[in-house]
């Protein structure tokens, strides 16, 4: 039934699709990395005061990215599945060495230097969901309470790790990707509406015990931004400012003043989105969530259609990961949560984050695309 | 594991479909959470944060007016404004105002003499404004400064308009100066008016101009950017500029005067008769106003304060002197409009002269006497005793009243302030300026002395140049002016400034005037005038007299002993004269602080400035 979908869908779909299709990458999937792309450098022009040399830049990191989508989506996913532990474990090993070195060379702490410098706590935003859906492969679903205590240990050592380092950010965002496996594992939902108030006694041991000053000041200007104008609250308010200003229809590119005049920090990474606000206004804001939101979409479709658990987990698990970005860098750049630097997924200025998303996109499209079809 | 994926799959599918939805809605909430905050931010409040950004990219900036010009009645300029480099430094911009100075000062490139004086006048301004901190910059200071400048956030190098006296001293009691604005200053002044200024008149014409050469402040909106640094002008006001000012000074024979009395003290003023213009108005010494535009350290300020010669003094305005035997025409005149003496009637002058019943002898200056002798003579030789008896006659009342009537013991209203007042006595005057009884009784004495300019009496050169004037029109007196020409150099019209007429010296008959400058011209042209050393070569008729006044009062038998005392013990020399005689162009009132000899010293410099003048200005 459903290889006989596929051979109708094939040949419904034009010549390019099924080219794609046979190089094992997913035709609407990469049309919503490329339309984000394409606006992404459109305002970075933009946002870095029509600085060319910045456009090149990300248009070479762009192109490391394709070149790291394409490699993983000719994988085919049972191999991945069979790496994953052993990704799993270099990752912590090598968190372990960041953590010793930064131990050592003080302060924070995220890179090790291997020839290339690279973050270890990128391995682990894949390696972390990967790792879950290795152990959830072949068992039975839903999980047993004893299984879940086990998942919920692999998330929180790397998560432990990388917190020190202290990068609060990646720590969060890689729990809520472990947890979401969990979830879509199909955990009981008792046991998710009782997280919440063990999760709020997790927030307070958190803010009362591990939290750097730095990281409450974060929070506290999140609840009350006016109150520090010029200190923490600074980057909120100039970022509301920008996005405000911006209306409905915007200033039009290349005429925003917040991020032209350098009011905006960070207007080409973090608070990109802002200048996004800014120059094209409520409707290019809502454009921009909107082909987000179709990415999502099809991920979702393409888990949904996956073959096995570790396809099914791994697929959606990296969908939603991608959406909580996409939710957490507006929310923070709007004000509605703390500044925890996390780049807009596709159109932050940065090389680190772009692969690893394309990585992302790279297994979704390698499970699409390998998934063993029944001849007519 | 092959058993339980057989039993399992339709069910884990399901259950994953399932839970796929409830991520969807998760999806759908959280996105809807993030475009009501878009849209409350964008669509609703979009016109509050519109104008917040306004607010943050747009910036008012004041555009200082530039400072009028100052010319002389010959159109020689006298105060300009050249463009010079300074260092600025804002202090909102700089993130330790005490570490960067400190570091400019190391780097010799402050101009006050230590980091905290410089920082507490710094703090004593707007945070936002440009504060100068190193004015006239060499070129190698520029070069040093603009390597060091990344190490320097909020200090800039700015090109500025600087005021620049080209004669230097010359003239310097007359022009004044500006310097750098103070806390004080800006007390008596709109702030508002001021912003973006850095100087502002602090003596003389500089001073009492200040309202006409400053202009007007201008503004222009400038985008800047989150440091502050100016991106690109939106709109601008431009200011507008201060009036340029036409002194009569005739700054040619401002130097001869001021050449004249090198190395003295003293002052010169002269004045033209038909206007009341001043020509000449030296005061020696004199400062160099381009000192003090880059401010002066606390030492050279203490060192100026404190020079015994004093030259940060106005003499010519403010030095309160004797006039001596200048005012004798003046006396000789009451005695005529009281009807007290006629021009021919003579006394005779045997050294001395005595009051009736009294024994005090009031010296002549020549101790044989001068005999049997006239009105004319009496001026001309400037006999003492003719003038005591004159004086005694004439009675201290009306006596006071013709000094007053000549601007004497008033102030002048010259168009630059403060001015002395100087002194006239009289009765009234000795009652409220004395507090004890006794000495609150006129003494006759005390009018005798006042005949001669001695005693309580004492003018200024001012007044005693515009009585001199007074003299020359026949008593037609104007109000002395420095300015007489304000031009708007934003339309070009130039508005001349009307003699100001002051109530005139009324003499009953134009004898008495004739019988006066007759005795003045003796002084010049006779055989036996005190200033016949004048007359030599002199290309036109002049009239003057000499006044040698004491200040130091010689015991009763005593012998004036020069040597034996001390230079600042010797009398004070002055002249007073006017030319050409029959329509004089310029009267002329000289002092030489203990220059000794009216005739001798101060009459030669007269001659020089009268010279000076009637040789270049064009003859009407």
């Amino acid at each position: 039934m459903i290889a006989g979908n596929r051979n109708k869908a094939s040949s419904r779909y034009g010549p390019v699709t099924r080219l794609l299709y046979k190089v094992h990458l997913d035709a609407p999937l990469l049309a919503g990395i490329c339309a984000v792309l394409t606006l992404s450098l459109m305002v970075l022009y933009s946002a870095s005061g029509s600085d060319i040399d910045t456009v090149y830049r990300q248009c070479a990191r762009i192109g490391v990215a394709m070149l790291v989508l394409a490699f993983t989506a000719q994988l085919n996913i049972s191999w991945i599945r069979r790496a994953a532990p052993w990704i799993y474990s270099i990752g912590i090993i090598t968190l372990a060495l960041v953590d010793i070195a930064g131990e050592v060379g003080g302060g924070a702490q995220r890179w090790l230097d291997i020839g290339v410098r690279f973050q270890p706590s990128e391995i682990m935003k894949l390696a972390v969901p990967a790792m879950l859906a290795w152990v959830l492969h072949d068992r039975p679903l839903p999980t047993s309470a004893g299984i879940n205590a086990l998942l919920l240990a692999m998330i929180l050592v790397p998560v432990a790790m990388i917190a020190i380092q202290p990068d609060l950010g990646t720590a969060i965002m890689i729990t809520l990707t472990g947890l979401i496996v969990i979830f879509l594992a199909g955990i009981d939902l008792r046991y998710v509406l009782s997280a919440i108030p063990l999760s709020m006694g997790a927030a307070f041991v958190l803010w009362q015990f591990y939290m750097l000053p730095y990281q409450k000041q974060r929070v506290m200007t999140l609840l009350d931004p006016e109150t520090d104008p010029l200190g923490s609250g600074y980057h909120i308010i100039q970022s509301k400012i920008a996005i405000g200003s911006g209306g409905l229809f915007g200033k039009g590119l290349l005429n925003g003043s917040q991020g032209k005049l350098e009011f905006l920090p960070e207007q080409t990474t973090d608070f990109i989105f802002a200048v996004i606000g800014e120059e094209l206004g409520f409707i290019g804001v809502t454009a921009l969530i909107i082909i987000y939101l179709l990415i999502v979409a099809r991920g979702f479709f393409i888990a949904v259609a996956a073959q096995d658990t570790f396809s099914r987990l791994l697929a959606g698990s990296i969908s939603l990961t991608f959406f909580f970005y996409v939710f957490v860098n507006t929310a923070m750049v709007t004000g509605l949560l703390p500044v925890v630097g996390v780049p807009l997924p596709l159109v932050s200025a940065g090389g680190t984050s772009m692969v690893t998303l394309s990585a992302g996109f790279g297994i979704l499209m390698s499970i699409h695309t390998h998934r063993k079809l029944l001849p007519r | 594991m092959a058993q339980n994926q057989i039993k399992e799959h339709w069910r884990e599918q399901q259950i994953f479909l399932t839970r796929i939805v409830i991520c969807s809605v998760v999806v759908a909430i959280l996105t809807a959470v993030v475009l009501t905050r878009l849209s409350i931010l964008q669509l609703v409040k979009a016109d509050y944060y519109a104008a917040q950004s306004q607010g943050n990219r747009i910036r008012v900036q004041p555009l200082p007016p530039n400072r009028g010009l100052i010319y002389d009645r010959n159109g020689k300029i006298l105060a300009e404004n050249i463009p010079s480099y300074q260092l600025e430094l804002t202090p909102e911009q700089v993130p330790d105002l005490d570490d960067t100075l400190a570091r400019l000062a190391t780097e010799h490139l402050l101009d006050a003499e230590t980091p905290a004086l410089a920082a507490e006048q710094i703090r004593s301004k707007r945070r936002f404004d440009s504060i100068p901190v190193l004015q006239r910059m060499t070129d190698d200071e520029v070069a040093r400064f603009a390597v060091m400048r990344p190490f320097f956030p909020g200090v800039e190098i700015r090109a500025r308009l600087t005021r620049r006296y080209p004669y230097g001293t010359f003239g310097s009691h007359a022009l004044g100066y500006v310097g750098g604005i103070s806390a004080a200053d800006l007390k008596a002044v709109d702030p508002a008016a001021y912003a973006g200024s850095t100087h502002i008149g602090k003596a003389s014409i500089e001073r009492s101009y200040e309202p006409e050469l400053h202009g007007i402040v201008g503004h222009q909106n400038v985008q800047v950017n989150v440091h502050g640094r100016m991106m690109q002008v939106l709109d601008s006001e431009l200011s507008t500029p201060g009036k340029d000012l036409f002194l009569s000074i005739d700054i040619d024979a401002q130097i001869v005067a001021e050449t004249a009395l090198e190395g003295k003290r003293g002052a010169v003023v002269a004045i033209d008769p038909a206007s009341g213009e001043i020509l000449v108005f030296a005061s020696v010494p004199g400062f160099d106003p381009n000192r003090f535009i880059t401010g002066l350290s606390n030492k050279e300020y203490q060192e100026l304060q404190n020079d015994p010669d004093q030259p940060l003094f106005n003499r010519a305005l403010q030095g309160k002197y004797p006039p001596g035997s200048t005012i004798k025409p003046i006396v000789a005149l009451a005695g005529l409009e009281k009807n007290v003496i006629s021009p021919t009637d003579r006394r005779y002058c045997r050294g001395f002269y005595t009051l009736p019943g009294q024994s005090h002898r009031y010296r002549d200056w020549k101790k044989e006497g001068h005999g049997s002798i006239n009105m004319h003579d009496a001026i001309s030789q400037s006999c003492d005793t003719y003038f005591y008896d004159l004086a005694s006659k004439i009675g201290i009342d009306a006596l006071s009243e013709t000094l007053k009537s000549f601007g004497l013991g008033i102030e002048t209203g010259v168009d630059i302030r403060p001015e002395s007042p100087g002194l006239v006595p009289s009765r009234d005057w000795k009652r409220k300026a004395f507090s004890s009884r006794a000495n609150q009784v006129w003494f006759p004495g005390e009018t005798v002395i006042t005949g001669i300019g001695q005693g309580y009496l004492l003018v200024t050169p001012l007044q005693l140049a515009s009585a001199a004037a007074t003299i020359a029109s026949r008593g037609i007196r104007y109000k002395p002016s420095l300015v007489h020409g304000v031009r708007d150099p934003a339309t070009g019209i130039t508005e001349l400034r009307n003699p100001e007429q002051l109530a005139p010296v009324v003499a009953s008959s134009d004898d008495n005037w004739n019988s006066i400058i007759d005795g003045m011209r003796g002084v010049i042209s006779d055989p036996r005038g005190t200033a016949r050393a004048l007359n030599v070569n002199a290309p036109y008729p002049m009239a003057g007299k000499s006044g040698t006044a004491q200040v130091f009062t010689v015991a009763q038998n005593a012998k004036y002993n020069e040597a034996e005392i001390s230079e600042r013990m010797r009398d004070h020399a002055l002249f007073i004269a006017f030319a050409p005689l029959d329509k004089p162009g310029i009267a002329v009132a000289v002092l030489v602080e203990n220059g000794k000899s009216g005739s001798g010293v101060a009459g030669p410099i007269a001659r020089k400035v009268i010279d000076a003048y009637l040789g270049s200005a064009p003859q009407q």
